[in-house]
């Protein structure tokens, strides 16, 4: 699978406080709703400006703190389809993988890409495109593009409980 | 078979297999699944599954700490369907606004036990590794598929290991301890890692202090965390626990990514600044910053010692002028006992407030949250920009002691320095 999207680049350490504040955590369920506060406190014109396909590029241990899969959700409802870093914070890690955002670690594309300039990745060779050059990635375990290829953990799982009742 | 982490030997029993190696994913089933106010929206994904029953409502432990008692009408809806989520699944352990911080609560109560697995939708469920246990935190689609499946894909990860060694200095606690690491090693210095502790050092400090250390390893990025239990983690769960259990400990010869040796005797009071857990100072070095707040609770640093250490501080004294001191017991327990022991009066004598055991303005929800341009000096683990509520606060991370000199005074203060 080969996609592109415009990129939106940020700096290290960005926590989930900042991309998705603590203080919504119990009052907007809403998914959409949860759109119009992702990275609120990072970069307050993001949420307007953001397009269904952007891909968010970051240094290291982006999406560290707390558990709270609203920092993944609030960008997978904006449209955005992967995120590209230096590192990615280990419960962030696995909320975008159980949520089907697709976590890609390639630090060498990190420092390549410019800010709003458009990617494209290639899932099948592993490699991450900008006008600087094309970058190699390691390929993530089968089992976990399992559950990103099923739409993410839940689909994953509605698709095996579907199956056990028929079965 | 090869020697093993304590991580490679709890996935393994986790997953039913006889030996695991990093790098492995497995199936494991967790021992106990925890959650808190997060339970309802935990449930709505859950439900939506199709699914009427948790498979192991026993396994289940919730607690109702993050916004309690609820601030708003929403909260109050969120508590409210917590409650019946509760009631419908027949969950038991199951604790009330009021009774306390999760990690706490859990820890008071011996519901996870030495070698066994919890797998928590909190940050901070690394805590439990004071009593040996492996504990990590999940998100919330991943919750709701385990009360479904009983089961989560985990990854076996690598292991840091660090050995303590020396005398701890007076005024020196397990929290300087955790900054001096992260600040050493930087917020993701332990990512993906499994964090183990070891050495004379370790062993020296009570069970309080050890809580401290795994509990702050969520700020170094880890996934989980382990101290070997010992004689006195099997005395304290000896009264209380439900069934048997076996500690497990990592096999000499283990692989580690890392090994680092700390002599805690060259440590001394430190502080984190804002926004960052790894920005950190001695308290010397920000001596003078003025602070409006003064926060001394959380799950890292809100038991009876950290409030005997804050006393023991204000004693006596009185809180300046311009400064508020905020205090919350990590629990009921923790509250009772320190009304017994005459603290709760100290603080009030001294011109602190008290708040319901639980979280707190930790996260922002509410009970102390700062206006914008004040500076907050906490016990609590996570300074990010707006974590209290205020994306235009400064918050500053200290150990108990710390913060209650930092009250007495205004400003940021080491104890040692205030006037006999």
């Amino acid at each position: 699978m080969k996609f592109s999207g415009r990129t939106w680049k940020y700096g290290d350490n960005v926590n989930t406080d900042v991309i998705f504040p603590g203080k919504y955590t119990y009052t907007v369920t809403d998914k959409r709703e949860m759109a119009k506060h992702a990275l609120e406190d990072l970069d307050a014109g993001f949420a307007k400006a953001v397009q269904p396909g952007d891909i968010i590029v970051a240094g290291t241990n982006w999406g560290n703190g707390s558990s709270r899969e609203q920092a993944v959700t609030c960008l997978r409802q904006a449209g955005v389809t992967a995120i590209v870093a230096k590192s990615i914070g280990r419960i962030y890690f696995r909320n975008a993988v159980n949520d089907a955002l697709l976590p890609i670690v390639c630090p060498a594309a990190v420092d390549a890409i410019e800010h709003g300039e458009v990617i494209s990745i290639d899932l099948a060779e592993h490699t991450v495109t900008c006008a600087a050059g094309t970058f190699s990635f390691p390929p993530l375990s089968p089992s976990v593009m399992a559950i990103i290829d099923a739409g993410g953990l839940l689909e994953m799982l509605r698709k095996r409980l579907a199956a056990e009742a028929q079965g | 078979m090869p020697p093993m982490t304590f991580a490679e030997k709890a996935l393994a029993r986790a997953a039913g297999l006889p030996a695991t190696v990093a790098g492995q994913i497995v199936d494991a089933r967790p021992d106990i699944a925890l959650s808190h106010d997060n339970t309802a929206a935990i449930a709505r994904t859950f439900y939506s599954l199709g699914i009427k029953k948790v498979k192991h409502p026993e396994r289940l432990a919730i607690t109702l700490d993050h916004a309690v008692p609820a601030p708003t009408t929403q909260h109050a809806q969120n508590h409210a369907e917590v409650r019946q989520f509760v009631l419908e699944q027949g969950v038991q352990h199951a604790f009330e606004v009021g009774r306390g911080i999760c990690h706490q609560v859990l820890s008071e109560e011996a519901i996870v036990l030495p070698g066994e697995t919890i797998l928590g939708a909190d940050s901070h469920t690394t805590h439990f590794g004071w009593l040996g246990a492996f504990g990590a935190g999940v998100g919330r689609s991943e919750m709701a598929a385990i009360w479904a499946t009983d089961e989560l894909w985990l990854r076996v990860p690598e292991t840091l290991k660090f050995q303590l060694v020396g005398d701890w200095p007076a005024g020196v606690t397990a929290k300087d301890l955790c900054l001096r690491i992260i600040g050493d090693l930087g917020a993701d210095g332990g990512l993906y890692y499994s964090i183990e502790f070891a050495g004379p050092a370790l062993m020296a400090l009570s069970l309080e202090s050890r809580m401290v250390i795994p509990n702050m390893m969520a700020e170094f990025g880890a996934k989980n965390s382990y101290l070997p239990p010992d004689q006195a983690v099997f005395d304290y769960l000896a009264p209380k626990a439900r069934h048997p259990y076996t500690p497990l400990y990592p096999d000499a010869g283990a692989t580690y990514a890392e090994t680092y040796t700390y002599d805690v005797s060259q440590l001394e009071p430190l502080v984190a600044l804002p926004h960052r857990v790894d920005k950190v100072v001695p308290v010397s070095q920000v001596r003078g910053t003025r602070v409006q707040q003064a926060f001394i609770g959380t799950c890292t640093n809100g038991r009876l010692e950290d409030l005997a250490a804050a006393a023991e501080v204000m004693k006596g004294r009185q809180v300046a002028a311009g400064t508020r001191l905020l205090i919350i017991p990590a629990s009921s327990e923790v509250l009772k006992a320190a009304i017994q022991q005459g603290y709760i009066q100290t603080f009030l004598e001294a011109g602190a407030t008290i708040g319901t055991p639980g979280c707190g303005p930790c996260m922002g929800n509410h009970m102390g949250v700062p206006a914008p341009g004040e500076v907050t000096i906490s016990s609590a683990n996570r300074n990010f920009q707006g974590r209290m509520g205020t994306r235009d606060a400064e918050l500053y991370l200290a150990s108990p002691a710390v913060v209650a000199a930092s009250a007495v005074t205004g400003y940021i203060t080491n104890p040692a320095e205030l006037e006999k």
